[in-house]
């Protein structure tokens, strides 16, 4: 396997994109990204959406967006894992690199969720049909279970839920392409509606249109381009039961878990070893187990950690969703895989702004799919 | 719901139909082809119990459209007497005192209707015992 550097990125911004349509976005990522990296051709394109055929009524995403990008005849293709369709597709990108078989390949994600569809429905699809979503069960009622499950195991609190959105909104206040960049105060999260108890709105990440596009090439592309080398270090991915009631554990997500130990393994670092980390924050109990599960504290900690301040910018353990997360960046489902590459991407070039987290040069991005049955883990670093 | 998908469900749905591994003894509810744990192809048929208890639970108070009439409606994750675990809802309760380590026992109930003119869909759901 050759050595695999993500050379440029592009994202519109994250929110009710009203007056663009999933074409639009998805070009408009994908221009800002080829031109970020200078390269003059692409060899392939593989972009993750979740559900473009419920959402927008739209399948055979690949073909129609290398059409409306100018690219025809490159070959394009569309990578679906629910909400970890970004990631997956940025793996495929990276798997063919790095096998050689070309070059130079866009991988980017979009969704267009604010076009009418009865939104609830649609991302209950990445759940079992006939044996969760038929009983009424939907997506925060299912991260919902996996939340009450953990406040009874281990004590976690009410409290600390909201202090994920708090840091999540705080840092994402830093970041111009969020679609929620304003700052929450934990009784604002602890007031707002009831979603599906315990879970509340300001503990649910948005529904948001949105585009994230990168572009990978080998090295030899990457020195030629005089580009910085932010390298992929580790590539993986792992799956569960799709049902949330198959598990063994309902507070352990096993997918992040395996995913985690064959990058730690491949990219040869700790968890430790991390600068920053990217996790799938979709709902505020998802950031504490995901936490946990990828090794950053022990299991039944990642709530009072985040209560303690252990995951903030200015922590210097380790900061997480330093983008501002699912829950401030927004989340357009088969794009936030792509957007967590392109977080670190910046925070590893120095140029996250005000959000920078100081001498980044190791960073994960972790993007999950359903209540975890699917888990994407990146590792990037930079020399 | 497309009447032959729900006519297919009906042995898990009516009467707790799963299917027992007669390998290892995985119990796969709903039936499988595979066993995820030995990967045998043989399994008999085993009626569930219908004696279990909450092991966590959310009460769902924005559902999709199709629900959206029934709530606040309380859903579990609920283990039956033979280790089998399932999703469903929790009737006839005051959504506000469900606890985890109820116990509960699954009864036969209408789940939804399929539209105006649809068909109408039963299964289970779990009562406080």
């Amino acid at each position: 396997m050759r050595d695999v550097v993500v050379i440029g990125a592009g994202m519109t911004k994250f929110g009710e994109l009203w007056d663009k349509s999933i074409k639009d976005i998805f070009v408009e990522a994908s221009l800002k990204a080829i031109e970020d990296s200078g390269v003059d051709h692409l060899d392939s394109i593989y972009v993750g959406a979740m559900s473009s055929g419920l959402f927008v009524g739209q399948e055979h995403l690949g073909a129609i967006l290398a059409d409306y990008l100018g690219m025809n005849p490159v070959p394009a293709t569309r990578v679906e894992s629910a909400c970890a369709s970004g990631g997956a597709a940025f793996r495929q990108a990276y798997l063919e690199v790095a096998s050689g078989a070309s070059e130079i390949v866009l991988a980017g994600g979009v969704e267009k969720m604010n076009d009418g569809a009865d939104v609830t429905e649609v991302l209950a699809t990445a759940a079992d049909q006939e044996y969760e979503v038929y009983q009424g069960i939907t997506f925060p009622g299912l991260y919902a279970m996996i939340a009450k499950a953990h406040m009874h195991q281990y004590g976690t609190t009410r409290e600390q839920l909201a202090a994920v959105a708090v840091k999540n909104h705080r840092n994402g206040s830093k970041n111009k392409n969020a679609q929620f960049g304003f700052e929450v105060t934990a009784e604002q999260v602890m007031k707002s509606t009831m979603v599906s108890d315990p879970l509340r709105l300001l503990d649910c990440s948005p529904v948001t249109d949105g585009g994230a596009a990168v572009i990978v090439a080998s090295m030899d592309v990457a020195k030629k381009l005089n580009k910085n080398l932010v390298r992929v270090i580790a590539s993986a991915q792992a799956s569960d039961t799709i049902a949330l009631h198959s598990r063994e554990s309902l507070t352990t997500l096993n997918s992040v878990v395996k995913s985690a130990e064959k990058a730690y393994r491949m990219a040869g670092i700790k968890p430790m070893d991390l600068n920053l980390c990217e996790v799938h924050d979709c709902f505020t109990i998802a950031e504490i187990v995901v936490s946990e599960d990828l090794g950053f504290f022990e299991k039944g900690k990642g709530g009072e950690a985040v209560l303690n301040g252990l995951t903030s910018i200015e922590s210097g353990k380790i900061p997480i969703n330093t983008s501002g997360g699912l829950k401030s960046k927004g989340h357009p489902v088969g794009a936030t895989g792509i957007a967590q590459i392109i977080e670190l991407y910046e925070q590893l070039n120095g140029k996250a702004g005000s959000r920078q987290v100081k001498n980044a040069r190791i960073g994960m991005a972790q993007n999950m799919g359903g209540s975890g049955a699917s888990s994407v883990i990146h590792i990037l670093e930079v020399k | 719901m497309i009447t032959a998908r729900y006519h297919r469900e009906i042995p898990q749905r009516y009467r707790l139909e799963a299917g027992k591994c007669k390998k290892c003894g995985f119990i796969a509810f709903p039936l499988r082809l595979v066993c995820p744990k030995c990967k045998t192809k043989d399994f008999e048929t085993l009626r569930l119990s219908d004696e279990g208890k909450i092991l966590t639970f959310t009460i769902v108070r924005v559902a999709s459209d199709k629900f959206s009439k029934q709530t606040p409606f309380a859903v579990g994750i609920v283990e039956l007497k033979d280790g089998v675990k399932l999703t469903t809802q929790i009737a006839d309760v005051d959504v506000d005192k469900l606890e985890i380590g109820q116990k509960v026992k699954i009864v036969f109930r209408k789940i939804q209707e399929d539209g105006k003119a649809g068909i109408l869909c039963y299964g289970y759901k779990a009562v406080l015992v």
